[in-house]
């Protein structure tokens, strides 16, 4: 199945993949759109990235933004799209962490109908999904956060074209400005899958928002991730990598869920 | 294995005329440009969807054309590099280029100049965060990159002023 290429396409270059045929899915219509509908955003799968970075019902969840207006380049960017970065559940890839943390759903179609699934569940592991063989993605849900809502996804990589280093995709939803009802935090490029750092999450749940809490939260996220040393950085670097990450994507929700407009993204050196 | 499939039939229009070609659906657009209609200014450079010297525009919107399959493009519109000049007059954008000396070598120049063309249409006058982030998608071995922000500006600036007196004139 070809969605838009950006990775399948690098993959058959290199042999990785050899598919014997390819069904071209940019033709399918009525595959990308984002509509709001009740308590949904609605993403079609064939939606490109640029699409969601561009679009002022996405823009109302900035973590949406903060992801999409910083995938790879402005080229891959029109043509990849956020079904297909589901389905192939790269490790390094941008939307999984973020739709853990904002606890969407995959609805995906093949010969046993539609079925939707959390994102959570919908990864299994690195390159694998519940997808069989002849399923497709159709939509991502995304539940609309509620008031006092807010999230923050920052993403660290050495230059535009490549894949993170490490990303941290955080939520909260706040009682007052200091007070925290629920949170989540996402770790992506640190694990098989992203990591979904429970911990975490439970230095900011039902607490209190100080500087101590702060620093609880990076310090289990950095305890929670689970790097490999590679040519982007080793395992302490990336560790410590995600303790500043999770500390100013948590000050971003933080500030987003107090009203403040705060723009934050893909960082990478000469931006 | 079957080593050759059979040729499918694209309609693409390039730089303003429609063409249609024979392809094996294997190929790339960057190939289709380059070999079956020898528009040869479209650069190949590292082939791993990196360095951006394939930029094209296709429907308006760049893309790396080493990484789209021919056949992906069939129904679309595209413009290259060959197609800036119009009327024997360069783009306002690649007489930014020469002019702030925004190249050295030239190979990876035809992908900024279509990437800049691509970023200037939809955001006439960018900041400066706007032009970098507008053309990371390019790799330049050369310049270190300072001329060829200077040449976006001015490319832009250029662009606003023509604009400013009512068109380019014919």
């Amino acid at each position: 199945m070809l969605a838009g290429g950006q990775s399948l396409i690098p993959l058959m270059k290199l042999r990785l993949s050899r598919p014997s045929a390819l069904v071209d899915l940019n033709h399918v219509p009525h595959s990308a759109y984002i509509e709001p509908h009740n308590e949904y955003l609605r993403i079609g799968a064939m939606t490109r990235h640029a699409a969601i970075e561009d679009s002022p019902a996405a823009a109302r969840i900035p973590i949406l933004h903060d992801c999409a207006a910083g995938i790879a380049d402005a080229q891959v960017r029109n043509m990849g799209t956020i079904g297909g970065s589901v389905a192939e559940a790269d490790p390094n890839g941008d939307w999984a962490p973020v739709l853990m943390a904002l606890g969407a759903e995959v609805e995906s179609i093949g010969p046993g109908g539609r079925r939707t699934v959390p994102i959570s569940q919908f990864i299994t592991d690195a390159f694998t999904t519940v997808l069989g063989r002849a399923d497709l993605v159709r939509e991502i849900r995304v539940p609309t956060p509620g008031a006092r809502c807010a999230g923050a996804y920052i993403a660290f990589k050495r230059c535009a074209p490549v894949y993170p280093t490490a990303s941290v995709a955080v939520q909260v939803k706040m009682v007052d400005e200091d007070f925290c009802e629920d949170a989540s935090v996402v770790l992506g490029c640190v694990g098989l899958t992203p990591v979904i750092a429970g911990e975490a999450a439970g230095a900011l749940r039902g607490q209190a928002i100080t500087p101590h809490a702060i620093e609880r939260t990076a310090e289990a996220a950095m305890a929670a991730a689970d790097p490999q040393a590679d040519l982007r950085g080793s395992v302490d670097y990336k560790r410590l990598l995600i303790g500043a990450l999770t500390r100013r994507a948590l000050l971003a929700a933080l500030a987003r869920a107090r009203g403040d407009h705060v723009e934050v993204s893909h960082e990478y050196v000469g931006r | 294995m079957s080593a050759v499939s059979a040729r499918v039939r694209v309609r693409i229009t390039v730089n303003g005329t429609p063409r249609e070609v024979e392809i094996e659906p294997r190929r790339l657009l960057v190939e289709l440009l380059r070999e079956d209609l020898d528009l040869t200014g479209t650069h190949i450079g590292c082939d791993t969807t990196f360095c951006g010297a394939c930029t094209v525009l296709l429907n308006g919107r760049s893309i790396k054309s080493c990484t789209v399959l021919a056949v992906q493009a069939d129904g679309g519109e595209v413009s290259t590099v060959e197609g800036l000049e119009k009327d024997g007059k360069l783009d306002p954008v690649q007489e930014a280029f020469a002019e702030c000396h925004g190249l050295q070598c030239g190979y990876c120049t035809p992908g900024f100049l279509m990437s800049t063309r691509a970023l200037l249409s939809r955001t006439p006058n960018p900041s400066e965060e706007e032009i970098r982030k507008g053309i990371a998608g390019n790799t330049c071995r050369c310049t270190g990159y300072q001329n060829i922000f200077k040449a976006v500006r001015a490319a832009a600036r250029g662009a606003l002023h023509h604009t400013a007196q009512g068109g380019t004139g014919n």
